[in-house]
């Protein structure tokens, strides 16, 4: 999958638990903008990790605070 | 910078403020006029299962006093001896001076209550998860654990390097994934618990360790609520799911049916001892005073004759569980599976309306809320003891009955 397909597959995955309906874009967080809590992050990061079968583990989603670093950071484990 | 400033705008930020909404949460509902339920005192403690609480005679139904030992006359005595004998404290670490001949022969009780060959005692359960976690799981390692560990595991995943990989809570399938996509080649490390303390509930044991050892895995298992009380030797729920012989680490604690403090890890792995070396929370910690450690061994060594008392135990469990459903509670398991009994309540406020109408009654329970407690849940957490007499238990369910038409919540 190329970073255009990862981002529309990622899109459709965000949608149900983007209740506020924001609109997306790369620099959009996800404790600010989406007001994503843990709960929610839990289940949005297993089902991410069940669509493109990797693994983003605590530590490294420590790192990630935007939809654009999700996608870089999704595209870079899916190529390892 | 003006000299008007007002004192309010001098500490309107600092290091404190990342506390603020805890801060408000708290005050808004002391606001109410509920007692604070996070600072309950008890002025006077008669046995395992009553203490006076605010001058009144309360029934204890929220300690994790299991088996009931905190009492015992040959507990007691063996602890008064050990004070006489070798003092107060030992003022130094395991490794150096804080090591005195109760520390060996409370681990001797341990390899035997668990029959397996070494056994490493901790100042406290915490420090137990904390070290061995954090020791054992190195950088590049990965860490398999449930979402819903408890506090001491999550912070021993913290203190370590290791990659570190939530599943869903109790999910055998979710479990089993993660570990398929762990890189060839990288440690593996998965945690579970026997009990999950919140709502009470058991893992499925049999199968995630199964799945855990067919993946390379090692496992440990926290039997911290399940020690004395569940399993025929009472070590837990890996022996009675018949899996103990797969797990490589128990990580248990004296603060629960042992009815002291301290923590410990038991194994069979021929290179255990070397962690009394390299584990920093065992190394740089005074050890537990001599009179903690022998409390326990005597403690631990009548836990292994204490099949009458798991039987009441189960006994209690079964009927507060049964009763609690009657009178139109919402709880944590459709059937009861430990000797934690959870009743979810609607929100915080009528939660802690509900415990302070229980202590009213003369009824202690615990009162959990976020971030602790699973999905944001507030519980009222219930936990017997084996020595709760049938009639107390049969009064405990006249106090939620009168205490929940008080407040509302049947």
């Amino acid at each position: 999958m190329n970073r255009e397909e990862i981002d529309r597959t990622i899109l459709s995955i965000i949608e149900p638990f983007n209740k506020k309906g924001v609109q997306i874009t790369d620099s959009t967080t996800f404790a600010g903008d989406l007001e994503f809590d843990s709960l929610t992050v839990m289940d949005f990061v297993a089902e991410i990790e069940d669509s493109f079968d990797i693994i983003i583990s605590m530590n490294q989603q420590a790192e990630i605070e935007n939809y654009g670093q999700l996608v870089d950071a999704v595209n870079k484990l899916q190529g390892e | 910078m003006s000299d008007t400033a007002t004192p309010e705008l001098t500490i309107e930020r600092d290091l404190f403020s990342k506390f603020d909404e805890i801060i408000a949460v708290r005050e808004n509902l002391l606001s109410s006029g509920v007692t604070d339920p996070f600072s309950l005192v008890m002025e006077k403690v008669l046995s395992p299962t009553r203490a006076i609480c605010n001058g009144r005679d309360t029934i204890l139904l929220g300690t994790y006093n299991y088996m009931g030992m905190t009492f015992d006359p040959d507990v007691i005595q063996a602890g008064k001896d050990a004070l006489d004998q070798f003092g107060a404290g030992t003022t130094g670490s395991r490794v150096l001076n804080g090591t005195y001949q109760g520390h060996r022969e409370c681990e001797q009780a341990l390899r035997e209550f668990y029959a397996m060959d070494h056994a490493m005692v901790f100042s406290t359960g915490y420090q137990a998860n904390l070290g061995i976690i954090s020791t054992i799981a190195g950088k590049d390692d990965y860490i398999i654990l449930d979402i819903d560990s408890h506090a001491s595991i999550w912070d021993g995943c913290a203190l370590g390097n290791a990659q570190v990989v939530p599943f869903k809570h109790n999910d055998i399938e979710a479990m089993e994934k993660r570990l398929k996509r762990v890189p060839e080649g990288a440690g593996k490390l998965v945690i579970l618990e026997g009990v999950y303390s919140m709502l009470g509930d058991v893992a499925p044991l049999k199968e995630m360790v199964r799945v855990a050892k067919e993946h390379g895995a090692m496992v440990l298992v926290d039997e911290a609520h399940s020690m004395g009380f569940i399993g025929e030797h009472g070590r837990g729920v890996a022996e009675a799911q018949g899996v103990i012989d797969d797990v490589d680490f128990i990580i248990g604690t004296f603060s629960k049916s042992v009815g002291t403090v301290g923590g410990f890890c038991v194994s069979n792995h021929p290179k255990f001892e070397i962690m009394r070396l390299v584990c920093r929370p065992y190394v740089f910690t005074a050890s537990l005073p001599p009179s903690v450690v022998a409390t326990a061994a005597t403690s631990i060594r009548k836990l292994m004759h204490g099949a009458d008392k798991r039987a009441h135990l189960w006994e209690n469990s079964r009927r507060l569980h049964g009763g609690l459903t009657a009178l139109g509670f919402t709880l944590g398991t459709s059937e009861p599976q430990s000797a934690i009994v959870a009743v979810i309540m609607p929100d915080l406020e009528r939660g802690a309306g509900m415990w302070e109408a229980l202590l009213h009654e003369g009824l202690y329970v615990n009162l959990a809320r976020p971030p602790a407690t699973p999905a944001n849940m507030t519980l009222l957490r219930c936990s017997l003891c084996a020595e709760h007499s049938a009639e107390q238990v049969e009064t405990i369910l006249g106090m939620f009955e009168r205490a929940g038409k008080a407040v509302g919540i049947i």
